[in-house]
């Protein structure tokens, strides 16, 4: 049991008409682990998250949560799966704690210990001031995070996050990605993040998956998607010196490509064949080249994204 | 862990709408309309009974006449009142029902907790009709606690069952334009939208329905002998498509036991009558048409809505 996939899609296809929302989506995800689903907007994410709380039938292929199937039995999955969706709306006219208490009746909670979860969900995303205040005073930010208190509420096996970080300020999403790593390291939630946000999301994520135009076009930890790229490696460096002295220290490396002015300013971009990386980096340092700062510019999950995002679109034009 | 073991879920989804609907604005607002011009006139009816009392010894199910009777200076009955009024109640109730809960984007989160999608739509429908009931249960112990005050007259036992039967019609009579705004509801994104075209069928029934009936009876209705007989009783068939002259005519007949028929009547027929007073069920059978057929409006519209709601995506 605790082998299997907590989340499993096979050849799923959503069509709207003759528009293809999702295109043969393959997925596994397993006991406690954390998945980004990183795409564009309209790359079908919110579509495939319907499918698998049974929200949206579709159109091929199957699907299972927990290991039961969504079209079968809905209520079980829903009784499992916290879900966040996107720009989450709540009751303007009822309170916070109302609003999540409503949450908890649906779920047939025990009315005490549910008490007890929305006082401390409440104060665990940081609105225990504003939670007896009605939900139409609220700002977009104070939305999404009653939106989590209202996901854990059930106590979830498996939360389902549709933009978490969207429309919160920058404080408020470091807490909720902390808040994220906590459940998965403490308590082994499964976690399916959906985000168009990569830096945002990408420092959470065991995996990720690039979603485009309905079909994943690459998976598998960050790193693994770096050096998975058929590209060579693009070296950042910022050094004590200019262009001069690099060029001088590369001489003789095989596999240099270029060397030009990096993105940001005052650093240099070595690009270099991915077998000779480490050849070149040596060949710095035994050159004196004094190395204030190197990393490797392609290891940015949005470097990644948009190399991919790059290489479908021209393939669909 | 299969499905069938939780609770169903609509009466979670109708106990809310209940309360909201009862701490709502709308519903004290309605409250005082109603109780306002049902103090007005069941006080007046109550004057006009009492002043022609002494003549009128023996008038069968005196009580009830409160209901049906107008007199100086409020122009319309209890039960006209409620013919058209009710409507308000039932579009103020359900034409935000589904369409406030996509403008609040609550519905992929409602939908996502453990229930069915048909709760949410069952759950506010019956919720909505719990209000109704409430109103309607509010409104005729307030205007009989009126009447005996002012008649000295308690109601007989046969009374208040004529009257417990005409409050279960009043309430299939606005559940049916519940059903109907909540389809809207349903249908059109934007509750205000919604709101419209309630109130303009209402309106357009009320105001024209009768007019309309005549029009297309005299039109239609053949030349040559009878043909004024002909023309009336297509008059009545036409009129009857609105639910508002079916619920004026189970109205009529349930509150008033010397009713013998709601449709056309020659004097020939009249000849040698005996004026006796009918049971509730023979008065029941009067009008069992009548009562079936809103229950089977109130049915389909429902129906209607609940189909349209299944079909729909849940995203907007």
């Amino acid at each position: 049991m605790s082998d299997e996939p907590v989340i499993s899609a096979r050849g799923l296809t959503k069509r709207y008409g003759d528009t293809v929302a999702v295109d043969g989506l393959d997925l596994e995800i397993g006991r406690g682990e954390v998945f980004g689903l990183l795409g564009p907007n309209g790359a079908g994410k919110t579509t495939t998250i319907l499918m698998l709380l049974g929200l949206t039938e579709p159109t091929e292929g199957t699907v299972r949560v927990l290991g039961l199937d969504p079209a079968r039995n809905p209520l079980a999955i829903k009784r499992r799966v916290g879900y966040l969706p996107d720009a989450v709306g709540f009751y303007e006219g009822l309170t916070g704690r109302e609003n999540l208490r409503y949450t908890a009746r649906l779920n047939r909670m025990d009315p005490d210990e549910a008490e007890a979860r929305i006082d401390m969900l409440v104060d665990r995303v940081g609105l225990a001031d504003a939670a007896d205040r009605p939900a139409g005073t609220y700002s977009r930010g104070m939305l999404q995070r009653l939106g989590i208190a209202d996901a854990l509420v059930k106590d979830p096996d498996v939360l389902i996050l549709d933009e978490p970080t969207a429309a919160i300020d920058p404080e408020g999403v470091s807490e909720m990605l902390d808040l994220i790593r906590t459940l998965a390291t403490e308590q082994g939630v499964t976690q399916l993040i959906s985000s168009h946000h990569l830096q945002q999301v990408q420092e959470v994520c065991d995996r990720v998956a690039i979603f485009v135009s309905g079909r994943i076009v690459a998976s598998g930890t960050t790193h693994e998607l770096a050096v998975g790229g058929a590209g060579p490696e693009r070296l950042e460096l910022r050094i004590d010196g200019g262009r001069d002295d690099l060029v001088r220290a590369l001489e003789g490396v095989p596999g240099i490509d270029d060397i030009r002015p990096g993105r940001r300013p005052g650093s240099w971009e070595v690009v270099v064949a991915r077998e000779h990386a480490g050849d070149a980096v040596r060949a710095l340092a035994a050159g004196g080249v004094e190395i204030l700062e190197l990393r490797r510019a392609s290891e940015e999950l949005d470097e990644i994204y948009r190399r991919y995002f790059q290489e479908v679109t021209t393939h669909a034009g | 862990m299969p499905d069938e073991r939780m609770p169903p879920g609509w009466p979670i989804v109708a106990r809310k709408e209940f309360t909201d609907h009862l701490y709502s604005g709308r519903f004290v607002a309605l409250l005082a309309v109603l109780s306002l011009a049902g103090a007005g006139a069941v006080f007046a009816a109550s004057t006009g009974i009492r002043s022609v009392a002494p003549q009128t010894v023996g008038i069968p199910a005196l009580f009830l006449r409160l209901f049906t009777v107008s007199a100086d200076p409020v122009p319309f009955a209890l039960v006209v009142f409620i013919a058209f009024l009710g409507p308000l109640l039932g579009i103020m109730f359900g034409f935000d029902a589904i369409s406030g809960e996509r403008n609040q984007r609550t519905l992929p989160r409602l939908v996502a907790q453990p229930i069915h999608r048909d709760d949410v739509i069952n759950g506010k429908f019956v919720g909505g009709l719990g209000i109704v009931t409430v109103v309607f249960v509010a409104l005729t112990l307030f205007v009989a606690g009126i009447g005996i005050f002012r008649l000295g007259v308690v109601p007989t036992p046969a009374e208040l069952a004529r009257l417990s039967v005409w409050v279960l019609a009043a309430i299939v009579y606005v559940g049916f334009w519940l059903a109907l705004a909540m389809l809207f509801s349903v249908v059109v994104r934007r509750s205000s939208t919604s709101a419209l075209i309630g109130v303009s069928i209402w309106l357009g029934l009320a105001l024209f329905g009768n007019l309309a009936a005549r029009l297309v009876a005299r039109l239609l209705a053949p030349s040559g002998p009878g043909a004024a007989l002909a023309e009336a009783r297509l008059e009545t068939l036409l009129a009857r498509i609105s639910p508002m002259t079916l619920f004026s005519e189970a109205s009529s007949a349930l509150l008033d036991p010397t009713v013998r028929t709601t449709g056309v009547v020659t004097l020939a027929q009249l000849d040698r009558a005996i004026i006796s007073n009918l049971s509730l069920v023979q008065s029941l059978a009067v009008v069992w048409p009548q009562v079936v057929t809103l229950v089977a409006y109130t049915v389909i519209c429902f129906g209607l809505a609940y189909w349209a709601f299944m079909r729909q995506e849940v995203r907007a």
